[in-house]
């Protein structure tokens, strides 16, 4: 009986017909061939230790996972004193398990908010120090896994109220200047690379602002990052907003509601709920984007790990290990959000009518 | 009525007011401060020499030649590298696509492993992973690697044949030396990485997108037009394409026009693109307006290029999706 459902499920899905065999028959042979000499390099012949002369001897024979161990402080943490590493690490912590917290619905929501107006502040207080007996460390050490996580976080969270407004703005009929100069700006935005926008941030906005003001580049450039993501946010809301039906605004004005009010408790709801998954969609974009910084001399976790191996002569042959290592992270952070996505997204057209 | 349409009105007169007003302000701190610095403003500085070099060049440039050639040599090898990174990422992408839809196990499960592993991981950290091993784990020129007769890859780049040479012969082979190979066509390490990280994450982005447009086409039509007797190439070719394209050509048309966007990537692994050389011009002249303003205007130029292409060949499938 099992054997013949084996049998079964094995015809259905590699031998269903003489093409699918073929391709299932060629692919296993891809398999054998080129899957020893794969798990050789990376786990049989590989150098786990942080010996750089091992490696050396091996001559790119095995991978040398040795970088990582030698290296992961500095790729995690940049150029952040070393003896005050515990602060990074506690910040990433919190932010980290307040997203997880928050998309997992771990709690309600008001003990969510609170739990965010904690861990922000808290984040900038153990990155920054200078209160608490902490000493300070200035913004432009940071680097590394919680500067990406604060340029993604930060970006996603001013992004989006100000995405709801531009959206809004070009939603409105009332005032047809303001829908102009919003569609201006979501589609110049949107029309550009974002290194020129970073370039923007980066070189532009300290001759724009008048002498004596002077703006920290990481605020620039997260400014760069917000202004960015807006813009595609402000397009997705916008679809949303014209997938509400036309009757929605005639009910609610039927009701009383006034037009703010329709806005607040019945057009946008239903808005922001159409169009959740391009927005984790955006948001995975987001944390993918903030790699880019490190082309303006900002040390998030790609530029750390350049900064960390470049001037080591002993460990300057392995990139490809780190490159491997601060990938896993990166896919990690992304296939989570995006799974996440695809589990909204189902649960959402279940509920819907 | 009408007093609600004045009051509109003044709100947008005080908004434009508001607006100038800025913009004012932000043109005459940039003014003051650019006059502090000893910065003159103004694009004359398109006609000065560059006095810099440029790595690799489809159009002949040399130092001596203008800044505004340099810039356009720049977007020329934009092009240079974006539009086969089109055609190989579309050709790719549509292969695992239609791959993820395979009745076969395997190969969904390994188009499937492609998707995830290449969009979840950025593209700039696949750029200088691809350029490490070009340019440290490949053998030296003196050892290449030949792929296939004549075709040498190398730390140096890749050397294949192409046409013309000396002697009158049409086709010129290149020759692996003692330490360097000569002769025929050279792509570079910086072009090599480009493109191949360019076409490998951007195919699994046209992936996603052909799987969404064939399966978004009901199941029904293509059970109908296997019921009327057409074989299973027929319904895919006759039925089911041509209502996919209808909904695959505007999302590719915006893939396509990211890859481009996304070529400004070069500039972390050297490949001088435009956005490269206005980088370079930007760190030499100081001129920083200048230079994002011309990255920004060519990129709406290319955008716009392609909504207008995309409109085309929309109402073009359009008219195809439906026979009159």
């Amino acid at each position: 009986m099992k054997q013949a459902a084996a049998r079964d499920w094995l015809r259905r899905n590699l031998f269903s017909d003489a093409w699918s065999g073929l391709t299932t028959l060629l692919l296993l042979g891809g398999a054998l061939y080129w899957l020893p000499g794969l798990v050789d390099w990376a786990l049989l012949k590989a150098q786990f230790r942080p010996d750089a002369a091992a490696c050396g001897a091996m001559e790119h024979a095995g991978a040398c996972w040795g970088v990582v161990a030698e290296k992961y402080r500095a790729i995690l943490f940049g150029r952040y004193p070393h003896a005050e590493q515990w602060r990074p690490l506690l910040a990433t912590a919190l932010v980290l398990l307040a997203i997880v917290a928050s998309g997992l619905r771990l709690a309600t929501r008001g003990a969510l908010i609170a739990a965010w107006a904690l861990a922000l502040p808290a984040f900038f207080l153990l990155m920054g120090g200078g209160l608490l007996s902490l000493a300070p460390v200035a913004s432009d050490q940071w680097g590394g896994l919680p500067l990406t996580l604060l340029l993604a976080t930060m970006g996603m969270l001013l992004a989006f109220p100000l995405a709801v407004l531009v959206a809004l703005g070009r939603y409105q009929a009332a005032w047809p200047l303001l829908r102009i100069l919003c569609a201006f700006y979501v589609e110049l935005v949107r029309g550009v690379p974002l290194i020129s926008v970073l370039f923007l941030a980066s070189f532009l906005f300290p001759i724009i602002l008048p002498p004596g003001i002077s703006i920290d580049v990481l605020l620039r450039v997260q400014a760069g990052i917000v202004l960015f993501a807006a813009a595609y946010l402000a397009e997705t809301l916008r679809g949303g907003l014209q997938a509400v039906a036309a009757g929605q605004h005639h009910a609610a004005a039927a009701l009383g509601l006034s037009r703010w009010q329709a806005l607040r408790w019945i057009i946008l709801p239903q808005a922001i709920r159409a169009v959740i998954p391009s927005i984790v969609n955006s948001a995975v974009s987001v944390f993918k984007d903030t790699s880019l910084v490190t082309v303006v001399s900002l040390y998030e976790l790609t530029g750390a790990l350049s900064l960390a191996l470049a001037g080591d002569a002993e460990w300057r042959s392995y990139y490809l290990e780190g490159y491997l290592f601060i990938g896993l992270i990166y896919w990690t952070g992304c296939y989570s959000m995006s799974r996440f996505g695809a589990g909204l997204e189902r649960r959402l057209s279940a509920g819907a009518p | 009525m009408n007093s609600q349409r004045w009051r509109g009105l003044a709100a947008q007169a005080a908004l434009a007011a508001g607006l100038l007003l800025l913009l004012w302000l932000l043109l005459d701190t940039t003014a003051a401060n650019l006059h502090e610095r000893g910065i003159r403003s103004g694009f004359g500085f398109l006609g000065e020499p560059a006095g810099f070099a440029i790595g690799e060049s489809l159009l002949p440039f040399d130092s001596a030649d203008s800044i505004l050639w340099a810039l356009l040599a720049g977007l020329a090898n934009t092009l240079r590298v974006a539009l086969p990174a089109i055609v190989i990422s579309t050709l790719l992408g549509t292969l695992i696509g239609l791959g993820r839809l395979s009745p076969n196990l395997l190969l969904r499960g390994l188009c499937m492993a492609y998707v995830e592993a290449l969009r979840n991981v950025p593209l700039l950290l696949q750029l200088l992973a691809w350029y490490f091993v070009v340019t440290d784990l490949l053998p030296a020129a003196s050892a290449a690697l030949q792929i296939v007769p004549h075709v040498f890859l190398s730390k140096s780049g890749l050397f294949m044949p192409w046409f013309g040479g000396d002697g009158g012969a049409w086709l010129d082979l290149p020759v692996r030396g003692e330490m360097t190979i000569s002769g025929g066509a050279a792509l570079t390490p910086e072009f090599l990485a480009l493109l191949l990280g360019l076409s490998l994450y951007t195919a699994a982005y046209v992936a996603e997108t052909v799987r969404a447009g064939i399966q978004a086409v009901p199941r029904a039509q293509s059970e109908a037009a296997l019921a009327l007797g057409l074989s299973r190439v027929q319904s895919f070719r006759l039925v089911l394409l041509p209502q996919a394209l209808r909904s695959i050509i505007p999302p590719l048309n915006n893939q396509h026009l990211s890859l481009t966007k996304n070529a400004s990537l070069a500039v972390a692994i050297g490949y001088p693109d435009l956005v490269s050389v206005a980088n370079t011009t930007l760190n030499q002249t100081g001129r920083a307006a200048e230079c994002i303003a011309l990255i920004m205007a060519v990129y709406l130029i290319l955008s716009l290029l392609t909504a207008w292409f995309s409109a085309w060949l929309e109402r073009r499938t359009g008219r195809w999706a439906q026979p009159s």
